[in-house]
């Protein structure tokens, strides 16, 4: 089957370049650009839309094993394709931890039976709990993409140096979380004006930049490949460059979360801003974006962490943290590019192209040969989110009521449309699966 | 009158007009207090349940005297921290006394923001007896009405607040009221005591009790939480008391007719030494407790007010009668 979207706006987040152009894509794999339409194509009129590689979400929760009520694959994928993402990179958090190449095998098939794709890290240590390492060696044949306790952070020093030395005889890449744990043990949002005032356990922002020089220490003495999961505070950006200027191999993420939202946004106790890290201040957030638009931070993610009401509907310090984002994250990061701080092209470098090039994934690009994973969207729509209208089985958004513009109309993976939105936004555009 | 609160959450809501109007009423129940028969009826058939998840001996009492003087049925529910688990029991115990059709719930949680859940989920007025280091409300009247009667007025005045700020929500409350009525706020402690951010919140802050007691009109010291430390935050006992404890000496630095407050419990000879905790030239420490049932009569008083009126708008709505 041969596709030929036309009369759209490419992205090229490798060229940097954002114009009109045409797209071919032949058995699942992107054949041509800027060609005429070959015989027998369908042609797809994007409207003068904009076309992008789709997204590459690293850091999702999805529920399974253990906690289905709150994700499964399904309702994960579903989301995802709503939302644009064709590659979900997913965390070993679950309940028990992915530390095992049996339970990765388990999830792996699970994964196959999706539209969308759907590639795994692996906890780094037994259990999550910061004592044994895994079989670093086992998983990383299973397919495990990276190597993460996610929000744990490994407090040995010495088993984290260990996991390290033996991950980089692998070539295995190692996530890491900064933040130094005692100081954030008990901590539900950032040391300030506004956790004072509201009497809310917290920490100082200090905690990231003193876990990223510890980590960074261990990367320099054992030559590791390794990447901070979420840097969010400005005091940690600094650090970030020096490691760089050094010659680390070092890269860095962040959440949508933490570019479009501050910590007085938790207003009255609102249990759906309760993130991990916590919710920082303005003036951190105008340097994370900063830190987007000029490439020290490479990724973006949305971090999605389903939660059901039961474990929200609690007392903020003891609310579960974490918030859903699949289907809020291309929207989201609308808002960047509407207020002028990131390209698009810039910003779909740090969405697909650069955590498919960190994780060794195909995807994250136009080019000729690049498997069609592919977003049509409208950056200009506007709706006011309604939280019962994701996908998600978790309704656990912060954006509950926000006005955002950005609509995804059509969703392709492997030259498949796996998403389609109805209406006069996308006559041309049939959905398969989702919708 | 002026006072339109629904619940008393905090005194972040409420204007100044409103603190105004609660604390003239108080005065009228400072006076039927003292009566030998002191019954009123603001809250005749009204029920009142007081929600304990902390332990508390003062407080609860002072709020049942409160309803039992204005004829409410009061009723006790102490439930023990340990029996809490999490907050679901929070949002079920809200709901299973809520089906109780109580008036007035008061509520004390050991956690930030939890009366201001709770009082989502029912439909009676609530009063917040203290949630985690966020507010304690009826606290900073009772301190306010206890000023005013010995200064005359809240504005204008010096007030030092000494101690454990960082974990105290009586400090919080009361900086938010005294800083609404344009009094001038000092916060004295150890700076690990100090919340972060106090530096934004337009008091000065001294680490030295000696330049923060100079000239103060009021000496509110606060309890040093022992039960709430991490573990930590001062040498020992005697060096907090030596620095910052409350003594003839440091007192003398204050205005020569500074008034001392303190929220109870004392530990004497760790936040404040037993002679001035007694001076009853200098302590107001007495009236304070006197001032807090009064204060509580009056806020449940207005409290009801509304709950009725609101009702009765309810009921006049659906075309019921009452």
């Amino acid at each position: 089957m041969i596709l030929h979207f036309t009369n759209a706006r490419l992205i090229d987040p490798e060229a940097l370049t954002d114009g009109p152009g045409s797209l071919t894509v032949q058995d699942g794999v992107i054949s041509a650009q800027d060609d005429d339409a070959p015989a027998g194509a369908t042609v797809v009129d994007c409207g003068g839309r904009y076309l992008a590689p789709g997204i590459v979400d690293w850091g999702v929760k999805i529920g399974e094993p253990g906690e289905r009520h709150k994700e499964s694959m399904r309702s994960a994928a579903l989301s995802a394709l709503a939302g644009g993402v064709t590659t979900i990179v997913a965390r070993p958090d679950t309940l028990p931890p992915i530390d095992t190449p049996e339970s990765l095998e388990f999830v792996t098939r699970r994964a196959a039976e999706q539209p969308v794709r759907i590639r795994h890290q692996a906890a780094l240590t037994r259990g999550r709990e910061g004592r044994e390492m895994v079989e670093l060696g086992f998983l990383q044949d299973a397919g495990a993409v990276a190597f993460t306790d996610g929000v744990r952070v490994v407090e040995s020093t010495k088993l984290l140096a260990r996991c390290m030395t033996y991950a980089r005889g692998l070539g295995a890449l190692i996530v890491g979380h900064p933040q130094d744990a005692g100081l954030s043990r008990g901590a539900a949002a950032t040391g300030g004006k506004f956790a004072s005032l509201y009497g809310i356990p917290a920490v100082s922002p200090l905690a990231e930049r003193m876990g990223l020089e510890r980590d960074l220490a261990l990367v320099e003495a054992t030559g590791v490949r390794w990447h901070a999961d979420q840097i969010t505070t400005a005091a940690a950006l600094p650090v970030l460059d020096r490691a760089r200027a050094a010659g680390l191999d070092v890269t860095a993420g962040t959440s949508i979360h933490h570019l479009t939202l501050n910590e007085f946004d938790v207003g009255d106790y609102r249990t759906f801003f309760r993130l991990t890290p916590p919710l920082r201040s303005e003036d951190d957030r105008l340097a994370l974006v900063e830190a987007v638009a000029d490439g020290t931070i490479d990724v973006i993610g949305s971090f999605h962490t389903p939660q059901d009401e039961e474990v929200k509907r609690l007392p903020f310090e003891v609310a579960a943290p974490g918030a859903v984002g699949l289907e809020t994250l291309l929207p989201a990061a609308m808002r960047l590019f509407h207020q002028g701080g990131v390209s698009l092209p810039r910003l779909w470098r740090a969405m697909s192209l650069n955590p498919a090039d960190r994780l060794g994934l195909p995807g994250g690009r136009l080019a000729v040969g690049a498997p069609a994973d592919l977003v049509l969207f409208d950056p200009h729509a506007p709706f006011v989110l309604d939280r019962f209208t994701l996908r998600s089985k978790s309704k656990n958004t912060p954006f509950d009521g926000a006005r955002m513009e950005g609509r995804v109309l059509g969703t392709w993976v492997g030259g498949r449309q796996v998403y389609g939105r109805g209406g006069a936004d996308a006559a041309e555009v049939r959905a398969e699966v989702g919708a | 009158m002026t006072f339109r609160a629904r619940h008393l959450l905090g005194v972040e809501q409420l204007a100044p007009d409103e603190i105004t109007t609660l604390l003239d009423l108080a005065e009228t129940y400072v006076a039927l207090n003292r009566r030998t028969m002191k019954h009123g009826d603001a809250l005749e058939g009204l029920t009142q349940i007081n929600l304990f998840f902390e332990a508390s001996t003062r407080t609860q009492s002072s709020f049942e005297l409160a309803g039992k003087r204005l004829g409410a049925d009061v009723m006790n529910m102490a439930v023990a921290q340990s029996s809490v688990k999490k907050g679901e029991t929070l949002i079920d115990t809200a709901l299973t006394l809520n089906a109780m059709q109580p008036d007035l719930l008061v509520v004390r949680h050991p956690h930030s923001g939890a009366v201001n859940l709770l009082a989502e989920k029912v439909n009676c007025a609530v009063v917040n007896a203290g949630d985690g280091r966020h507010e304690h409300p009826t606290q900073a009247l009772l301190d306010a009405l206890t000023i005013r009667r010995a200064k005359g007025r809240l504005h204008r005045l010096t007030v030092a607040i000494c101690g454990d700020i960082a974990h105290s929500r009586v400090a919080r409350s009361n900086m938010i009221l005294l800083g609404k009525m344009e009094s001038r706020l000092r916060l004295v402690g150890p700076a690990t005591l100090m919340p972060s951010g106090a530096a934004d919140w337009g008091c000065e802050i001294c680490e030295d009790m000696r330049e923060g007691l100079r000239d103060a009109d009021v000496v509110m010291m606060l309890r040093l939480q022992k039960e709430r430390m991490d573990g930590g935050f001062i040498p020992s006992e005697r060096e907090y008391y030596h620095r910052w404890g409350l003594d003839a000496e440091k007192l003398a630095l204050a205005k020569p007719d500074a008034i001392v407050m303190h929220p109870g419990p004392m530990n004497r000879g760790v936040e404040i030494d037993g002679t001035i905790a007694d001076d009853i030239n200098r302590s107001v420490i007495q009236d304070q407790v006197e001032m807090g049932v009064a204060v509580r009569m009056a806020a449940m008083d207005l409290l009801a007010r509304n709950l009725r009126a609101e009702r009765g708008a309810k009921a006049a709505e659906g075309g019921v009668h009452v």
